[in-house]
């Protein structure tokens, strides 16, 4: 028993300062990311958030030139662009992807400045590396700190307007009938999405971050049948792709002798595995994603 | 300004421009905005694969393109489009973070994919994206009247005896072509800054869908021009330029559709906004 216990996890690994960190912090980003997740790609959102991912990024190399936490640097640049993508979409959900669009095209301009500030300026030639595709077992101290209280709020914020924000985003109509503000309520609806994104670019990067948001969740929904269970299996889900991509990262040490895994990848990986089995098994018919009451706002052609 | 390697890139840069405009104006008309970013994201990692394996990088982003098409197709078709295009992104992103941890000497070679190269391209490439470009023009010109049905009504383009799935998957395809002319040019999230912001706009100004594609196009073409000059001066990168201009045409475009007096709103293009 002892031996496939050191098997599985290698010496080390629990008194490891930042493999503690990572699990903490990436545990956190990927329960979060899955809870809102759900509302997204029940809204058909996944497009907004992986665009707020994106756009992060210019808040994460911005920090490096500024000095302050990268998860600072993240949220706020998530935060400002799904305020902007609310902005300029106002006048017709309809008009919502583009209106995404073009915010996301000038953050990502802006991007491509502080990038090319931070590695002239600094010279530290991995941070494009880091802000894109993350660097979990080099994330900054106090970040878990951060990470509690944004994590939480999000968290908090969820649970109080879980029946509002559910049903605005199964149907918008039934919603604004029973005196639901769906325009405040979509509004909050994408702050709560920049907070989750930032969270997972913290951990595996900005541009991957959409694989924590999305996979989790869209397998959920295609196997449970409420949205209640849904939520707590895309949790889990996350979770297990989290954790099991530190174990196998910290463990690939071994395989490949001199080269670790890159975590991101092994976590990448384990989320579309988990979707596509799921969607397999699932076929067509079951689980509430195929079910009519889910089927997209903007009724559009898929 | 005007000599030697930044000659190259004028001309290379006008080639992608008026691709960008042309294949755009269907990427706004058709919502297919994710699939434009996803396509030239998805792909960049291929370029990677194939300098890890010694091959021409052309040939990587050739493969990694008609793998996001064929992910963002399967997946699509179990699931909704948005989730299938971003986990196909995702799980070509995911190999690329696993290629760009065999060496550290990419950092310099990811800024560039992500977002471009253009003062460094050499003649032997402008003929390359010239070919492509003319290739990608031609086949939009040939599918352009299915391709505007289909974008108007699905279900009047199956009456007239081709499949809408068809469509998609065609239109899928240039645009992976128009993407892998440009990506080592300008780069994979500037292919996406170019065939949205202008053709965006241009749809404000107009309703008519060869004036649009036109205004798109030359959008798209003052576009790139100002920001290699203003690039050019300032040393800063072209593709924060680009993203601001692209943002800044679209607010033109929405400044003036509120501005003029009469209101358009039953027109052609209107309408299939609302059908999306």
């Amino acid at each position: 028993m002892k031996t496939l216990l050191t098997f599985i996890f290698e010496p080390g690994f629990f008194s490891s300062q930042p493999v503690l960190t990572a699990l903490f912090v990436s545990g956190v980003a990927a329960i979060v990311s899955a809870v809102v997740g759900i509302f997204t790609v029940i809204r058909g959102q996944a497009f907004a958030g992986h665009s707020l991912a994106d756009v992060s990024s210019a808040g994460g190399s911005a920090s490096y030139l500024l000095g302050v936490n990268p998860l600072l640097g993240f949220l706020g640049m998530a935060i400002l662009g799904a305020g902007g993508m609310e902005l300029v979409g106002v006048e017709r959900a309809r008009g919502r992807d583009l209106a995404t669009g073009v915010v996301f095209g000038a953050g990502l301009g802006l991007a491509a400045l502080f990038l090319y500030l931070d590695v002239t300026t600094t010279s530290t030639s991995g941070t494009t590396i880091a802000v894109l595709f993350g660097s979990m077992f080099a994330i900054p101290s106090r970040t878990e700190f951060l990470v509690v209280i944004i994590g939480s709020a999000t968290l908090i914020i969820l649970i109080a307007l879980y029946r509002p924000l559910l049903l605005s985003s199964i149907n918008p109509e039934i919603a604004a009938v029973q005196g639901i503000r769906v325009r405040l309520v979509g509004l909050v609806q994408m702050l709560v999405l920049g907070s989750a994104v930032a969270l997972s670019a913290i951990s595996v990067g900005a541009i991957l971050s959409t694989a924590l948001l999305i996979g989790p969740a869209a397998t959920a929904l295609r196997l449970a049948k409420r949205p209640n269970l849904a939520i707590w299996l895309a949790a889990l889900i996350g979770l297990g792709a989290a954790w099991l991509g530190i174990l196998l990262a910290y463990d690939s040490a071994d395989w490949i002798p001199g080269h670790n895994l890159p975590v991101s990848f092994l976590i990448v990986m384990l989320v579309f595995l988990t979707y596509v089995i799921a969607s397999l098994i699932s076929g067509r018919g079951r689980g509430i994603a195929s079910a009519k009451i889910a089927t997209p706002i903007r009724s559009g052609r898929s | 300004m005007f000599s030697g390697f930044m000659l190259n890139a004028w001309i290379i840069a006008s080639i992608v421009a008026v691709v960008a405009g042309v294949v755009g104006f269907f990427v706004v008309l058709r919502g297919n905005a994710f699939e434009a970013h996803a396509l030239p994201l998805g792909s960049f990692p291929g370029a990677a694969a194939a300098s890890l394996l010694g091959i021409n990088s052309f040939i990587g982003l050739v493969v990694f393109a008609a793998l996001g098409v064929l992910g963002i197709n399967r997946l699509g078709r179990r699931g909704k489009q948005g989730v299938a295009t971003a986990l196909s992104l995702v799980f070509l992103l995911g190999l690329g973070a696993l290629f760009f941890s065999f060496t550290n000497e990419y950092a310099p070679a990811i800024y560039s994919f992500l977002f471009g190269e253009v003062l460094g391209t050499s003649t032997s490439q402008i003929l390359l994206v010239a070919f492509l470009g003319a290739v990608a023009i031609m086949t939009t010109a040939i599918l352009y009247r299915p391709l505007m049905l289909d974008s108007l009504s699905p279900d009047l383009v199956e009456v007239s005896g081709i499949r809408s799935s068809h469509m998609e998957i065609l239109f899928l395809l240039v645009l992976a072509l128009a993407t892998v002319m440009s990506l080592p040019v300008v780069g994979a999230l500037l292919v996406f800054s170019l065939m949205v912001g202008p053709p965006a706009a241009a749809r404000s100004f107009t309703n008519r869908p060869l004036v649009a594609i036109l205004l798109a196009v030359a959008f798209a073409l003052l576009t790139v021009w100002i920001a290699l000059a203003l690039s050019y001066l300032s040393d800063w990168p072209v593709g924060f330029f680009v993203g601001s201009l692209g943002a800044l045409f679209y607010g033109l475009g929405r400044g003036w559709m509120s501005w003029r007096p009469f209101k358009r709103s039953t027109h052609l293009l209107q309408r299939s906004a609302s059908a999306q």
